[in-house]
C-alpha cells in the first residue's frame, strides 16, 4: 500500500475510533437526564426599547463588558450604511457614530476595557477604533487575511481574535498589528468564535458543519465537534465554560458538552425551516435566545430542548443577538434596520 | 509538486485525528448533571429567567406624575 493509502485507512481508523468512544460515553441524554427538572418558565418579553438610527442592515451587535457605568448601558452595532453606532441602551441615545471605510461589515466588537471597538467585514480586515480620543480614531488595521473578516473578539486592549471566510482564525497583537498566531483546521469559511469565560481557549463555527474548540496559547485544536448539516453561523460557551451552543443553516441549534466531546441536545422544530443566524444564553445558561431567517427570536429551554417563548417583532432577519453581563435583557438586531431590547 | 503538499495535509490529518482520539470523555450523565447543576444554582440570579418587576426594571422610565 502507498503512504497516501496507509495514512487514509488509519484516518479512517481513527474516525471510527472516536465515533466508538462517544457512544461509549452517551449513557442518556441531556434532555432524558433533565426529565426531573421542573420546565422552565414560558418566557414573555417586550421589547423596552427599540434604538433607530441606522439606515441599512444591522450585521452584528455586542454589549460592553462592564455595560453599566455612569447609569449608562453600552453597545456597539454595525450596519452596511457604513456605520458603527455606540448606544446607551437605557436612554436609546446615541454616544458615537463611526464612520467605516467600508461599509460591507460584518462584525463588531467591544474590548472590556470600553476604551475601543473593532469592525471588519468584506475588506478582509479588522480595523480597531479608540472611543476615547476627542475625536474617535483609528488605531490598527489588521489586515492579513486573504477572506471577508466574519467575527472578531477582544481578550485586551492589545489583542484580539478573528475568524475569516479563508477558513482560519487569528489572534493579533493590536500594538504590532501582526498575527500571532493562526489557527488552522476548518476546511471551509470561518462564520463565529467565542471566548471561554476563562479565556484561555475559544471556538470557532463554520461553513464545514463543524464548531472546533482552541488553545490560545499553543494555538492547536484541541476538539472537533460535529453534528450540523450545513454552515454554522452561531457560537457560544454555555456560562460554566463546560458546553458549547451552535447555531447552523440547517435550521436547529445544538449543544456539545466539551467533556463528553459530543452532541448532548439538538433544538429543533419540524415547523421550523429557517437558519439560525445568531445566538446569545441567559445568565444561568437555562435559556437560549437565538435569531432565525424567519424574522423571530426563538427562546429555548437548553436542558429540555422545548422552545418556551418567542420575540417577535421585526420585519426583517434577526441577525445578532446579545445578552449582556448582568443579564438583564436581550438585544436583538435586525435587516429591518432596528434593534430591539427586550425583557 | 501537488502529490507531496496532499500527503502533507494527509499527514496533518492523521495527526489531528490521533489527538482528538486519545482524549478522556466523561460520560453523558456526569455531564448533564453538572449542567443542570450550573442551572439550577445560578436560577435566582437569572432576571430573564425569573423576570423583572416593573419596579426594578431599569429599561421602564419612571414617569413622575404631578398635580397641576
Amino acid at each position: 500500500m502507498g503512504e497516501m493509502d496507509q495514512m487514509k485507512k488509519e484516518a479512517e481508523g481513527l474516525k471510527s475510533q472516536i465515533e466508538a468512544a462517544r457512544k461509549a460515553a452517551a449513557d442518556t441524554t441531556l434532555a432524558d437526564a433533565a426529565s426531573g427538572v421542573a420546565p422552565a418558565p414560558r418566557v414573555q418579553l417586550k421589547t423596552r426599547k427599540t434604538l433607530k438610527g441606522h439606515l441599512a442592515k444591522i450585521y452584528a451587535m455586542h454589549w460592553a463588558t462592564d455595560c453599566r457605568l455612569d447609569h449608562a448601558m453600552l453597545m456597539v452595532s454595525a450596519s452596511q450604511d457604513g456605520k458603527l453606532i455606540i448606544w446607551d441602551a437605557f436612554s436609546g441615545n446615541k454616544i458615537n457614530a463611526v464612520p467605516l471605510k467600508s461599509s460591507w461589515v460584518m462584525t463588531c466588537a467591544y474590548a472590556p476595557s470600553g476604551n475601543l471597538v473593532a469592525s471588519g467585514g468584506l475588506d478582509n480586515m479588522c480595523t480597531v477604533y479608540n472611543l476615547k480620543t476627542p475625536v474617535v480614531k483609528t488605531v490598527k488595521e489588521l489586515d492579513a487575511h486573504t477572506g471577508y473578516l466574519s467575527c472578531a473578539r477582544f481578550l485586551s486592549d492589545t489583542e484580539i481574535l478573528t475568524a475569516s471566510g479563508d477558513t482560519t482564525c487569528a489572534l493579533w497583537d493590536i500594538e504590532t498589528g501582526k498575527q500571532k498566531t493562526v489557527f488552522l483546521n476548518h476546511v471551509g469559511d470561518c462564520m463565529c468564535l467565542a471566548l471561554s469565560p476563562d479565556m484561555n481557549m475559544f471556538i470557532s463555527g463554520a461553513c464545514d458543519s463543524l464548531a472546533k474548540l482552541w488553545d490560545i496559547r499553543d494555538g492547536t485544536c484541541k476538539q472537533t465537534f460535529q453534528g450540523h448539516t450545513s454552515d454554522i453561523n452561531a457560537i457560544s460557551f454555555f456560562p460554566s465554560g463546560n458546553a458549547v451552543v451552535t447555531g447552523s443553516d440547517d435550521c436547529t441549534c445544538k449543544m456539545y458538552d466539551l467533556r463528553s466531546d459530543q452532541e448532548v441536545i439538538s433544538y429543533q422544530d419540524a415547523q421550523l425551516n429557517s437558519g439560525v443566524t445568531s445566538l446569545a444564553l441567559s445568565v444561568s445558561g437555562r435559556l437560549i435566545f437565538a435569531g432565525y431567517d424567519d424574522f423571530n427570536c426563538n427562546i429555548w429551554d437548553s436542558l429540555k430542548g422545548e422552545k418556551v417563548g418567542v420575540l417577535s417583532g421585526h420585519d426583517n432577519r434577526v441577525s445578532c443577538t446579545g445578552v449582556p453581563q448582568d443579564g438583564m435583557c436581550v438585544c436583538t438586531g435586525s435587516w429591518d434596520s432596528f434593534l430591539k431590547i427586550w425583557n | 509538486m501537488s502529490g507531496s503538499s496532499n500527503l502533507v495535509a494527509m499527514k496533518k490529518v492523521v495527526q489531528q485525528l490521533r489527538f482528538e482520539a486519545s482524549i478522556n470523555r466523561v460520560k453523558v450523565s456526569q455531564a448533564a448533571a453538572d449542567l443542570q447543576q450550573f442551572c439550577m444554582q445560578n436560577a435566582l440570579h437569572d432576571p430573564l429567567l425569573t423576570g423583572v418587576s416593573s419596579s426594578t426594571n431599569p429599561f421602564r422610565t419612571q414617569k413622575l406624575c404631578s398635580f397641576l
